[in-house]
């Protein structure tokens, strides 16, 4: 065999495996090694400014759950979170169903839409700051105007949360819209014909149509939006001047705790890590029962409605509801 | 002669657009025009997009007094928009070095994982080895970790390397994406025929030169679409540059947070500040934004 043949036969061999390798070798270095080492540096004494200290086993651990502070930033990632994901995914639905029509000057509209999503969310927590301010904001001036009390946005512990979701609300519903638009341009026409023909009106079609065939990616959009929803930092971080969550915590998320214990006041690494790994398994914990219960409330009485009218309707009646629909396995441009 | 319309519609380019409409009717209207009901609906919603940065124009082309006396700003912008600007660009926080730094961020970060990622995505789509399967999965699944935890060790590793406020330790861990081999995969396993590649092959070119002269073109639409959101991507970036750069060394975002501690006794500045950091966004999103939303749509359909 020639050397040309040799390193022809070398080059098919091992090329495919070379031209992967960036992602896997730099995975390892900046996603994997780290994730893991943040357990070793969790059960240790570590500082900013000392490096690394003694095992000292799961004190980190205990230390971390002993202060309040950090179950009130539990408390605040979650509420922050519902009050975020929820809201958004029925708003995005809606606005989705909208979109779907067949309107005038379509890329116009959906561009709008979008629009949020190209202002940061730094920005985004600059400005909401101003228009939830307490004194001489624009909402509380308007609520005064229709003759309302005005409210507390940064001193109230569950309404600087409302706002601080809606921050949220106003960069992701437009992008979340796109996607279930997406998704509803591949449900096939038969079964709204199916629909139509058996008396179905526009909502009852939406209800037993588009939404049953949006299952898989409802539940994408719902994990995608647990796995960023849950590391919040951003927005409540420049929710005010001091990006503590105001006096009382208020809105302290655990992603803001963390780096205060890190690299705010106690420099402490090795609690910062502890809050890491807390944070990291609790992601996985929710994500699980987000995945197990949208599974269900999509399925509950759903895909068997659409196959009904179908079966009962007209002549494509010999098709099956999921053909021409395509789920969706994408992006998580969040992380 | 009469039929010559009748033809002309119901045959050649015509003819699909004409057929569509006649079910359109025919079903009682999927394809018929809405009423003004949903337009003024998306009207609302266009308005809740636009009004906060509307808002911002207001109070930065404002001043601290008129903040505080009309909470509800007037509907026109006041006089102070080009003073304010710049008052800001010229005060403490170094906008200029913020809007480089994350020009070279995102332009390298963009450029790499357009590089690794078209070349992974080559090696997935097309090529046949032992492995490429799970590997696959791997990479898929490796989108739902929240890689954003690891900081600690990340921080420590990067000081350790000399690249703490260093724009290298943004940089870095910014170079591949497992959303963006996932995408090119998916893209060149349809746009690209085994035909061309076994033509290259023929002809005696190499893996890599085939890649360049037959993988590299076929992908250039969605290469471009991944370079986009890359760009968008690491441009907003707040929480990983806050804690690897300090504050005379930032990038945009960590300009906006400066502003907020240096001047929020007066909003019209920081409100400025805003506006100018947002302003070349707004620009990418006139010249690009179908590209966005067709990549956003593209992205949700496939897979």
């Amino acid at each position: 065999m020639g050397f040309r043949q040799r390193m022809g036969r070398w080059d098919v061999k091992v090329s495919p495996y070379l031209y992967i390798s960036p992602f896997f070798i730099l995975f390892a270095v900046v996603g994997a090694f780290p994730l893991l080492y943040t357990a070793f540096v969790s059960v240790h004494e570590w500082n900013l400014l000392g490096g690394q200290g003694e095992f000292v086993g799961l004190t980190n651990y205990r230390d971390v759950f002993a202060q309040p502070t950090f179950l009130k930033a539990i408390g605040n990632t979650f509420s922050i979170f519902a009050l975020s994901s929820v809201p958004q995914v029925i708003a995005a639905l809606a606005l989705a169903a909208v979109l779907n029509a067949n309107l005038r000057a379509k890329t116009f509209w959906r561009m709008g839409v979008l629009l949020p999503f190209i202002v940061a969310p730094v920005a985004v927590g600059l400005i909401f700051g101003r228009l939830f301010a307490d004194d001489s904001g624009l909402v509380n001036a308007l609520l005064t105007q229709i003759g309302m009390e005005p409210l507390g946005w940064h001193s109230d512990r569950l309404t600087s949360h409302i706002a601080i979701a809606t921050m949220v609300n106003f960069r992701w519903t437009g992008y979340n819209t796109l996607i279930f638009l997406a998704a509803m341009q591949a449900v096939p026409q038969e079964l709204y014909e199916a629909a139509i023909i058996d008396g179905a009106g526009r909502l009852r079609q939406f209800f037993s149509v588009t939404v049953p065939q949006l299952r898989p990616t409802i539940i994408f959009v719902i994990i995608t939006a647990t796995i960023g929803g849950l590391q919040i930092f951003d927005e409540p971080r420049l929710f005010d001047d001091q990006g503590l969550g105001g006096p009382s915590r208020n809105w302290m998320t655990v992603a803001m705790y963390m780096y205060d214990v890190g690299w705010g006041n106690q420099k402490n690494f090795g609690r910062a890590a502890a809050i890491a790994w807390l944070l990291f398994l609790l992601i996985i914990v929710v994500a699980l029962v987000n995945f197990l219960v949208s599974r269900r409330i999509a399925t509950s009485d759903s895909p068997r409605g659409a196959a009904r009218l179908l079966a009962r309707g007209s002549g494509d009646a010999g098709r099956t509801p999921t053909a021409g629909a395509t789920g969706p396995t994408t992006s998580s441009k969040e992380t | 002669m009469s039929s010559i319309p009748v033809i002309a519609q119901s045959a050649g380019p015509g003819a699909a657009r004409w057929a569509a409409r006649r079910r359109g009717r025919a079903t009682g209207g999927a394809n018929r025009r809405p009423g003004w009901v949903t337009y003024a609906i998306l009207a609302v919603v266009l308005l809740i997009a636009v009004y906060p940065l509307y808002y911002t124009l207001q109070l930065a082309s404002s001043d601290a007094v008129s903040i505080a006396r009309n909470p509800i700003p007037g509907l026109a912008p006041e006089g102070n928009l080009f003073a304010n600007i710049a008052e800001v660009l010229g005060g403490r926080v170094p906008f200029g070095k913020a809007f480089v730094n994350s020009m070279i961020i995102s332009v390298s970060a963009a450029v790499s994982v357009v590089a690794f990622s078209t070349l992974a995505g080559f090696s997935f789509a097309k090529l046949r080895y032992r492995g490429r399967g799970p590997l696959l999965v791997f990479v898929i699944a490796t989108m739902a970790v929240p890689t954003q935890l690891g900081i600690v060790p990340m921080f420590i590793l990067f000081t350790e390397l000399g690249w703490a406020n260093n724009l290298i330790g943004v940089i870095v861990p910014a170079m591949v994406s497992a959303f963006g081999v996932f995408w090119m995969t998916q893209y060149l396993d349809q746009a690209l025929p085994y035909e061309l590649i076994e033509a290259a092959r023929v002809d005696g070119a190499s893996m890599i030169r085939t890649f360049w002269h037959v993988a590299l073109p076929a992908a250039r639409p969605a290469a471009a679409m991944l370079a986009l959101f890359t760009f968008v991507q690491h441009w907003v970036a707040f929480f990983w540059p806050f804690i690897i750069l300090t504050s005379n060394n930032p990038t945009l975002p960590m300009a906006v947070q400066l502003l907020q501690a240096n001047y929020f006794t007066d909003y019209s500045l920081v409100m400025a500040g805003v506006l100018v950091t947002t302003f070349p966004l707004l620009i990418l999103f006139v010249v690009a934004g179908r590209q966005l939303v067709s990549g956003i749509m593209a992205g949700a359909v496939k897979g």
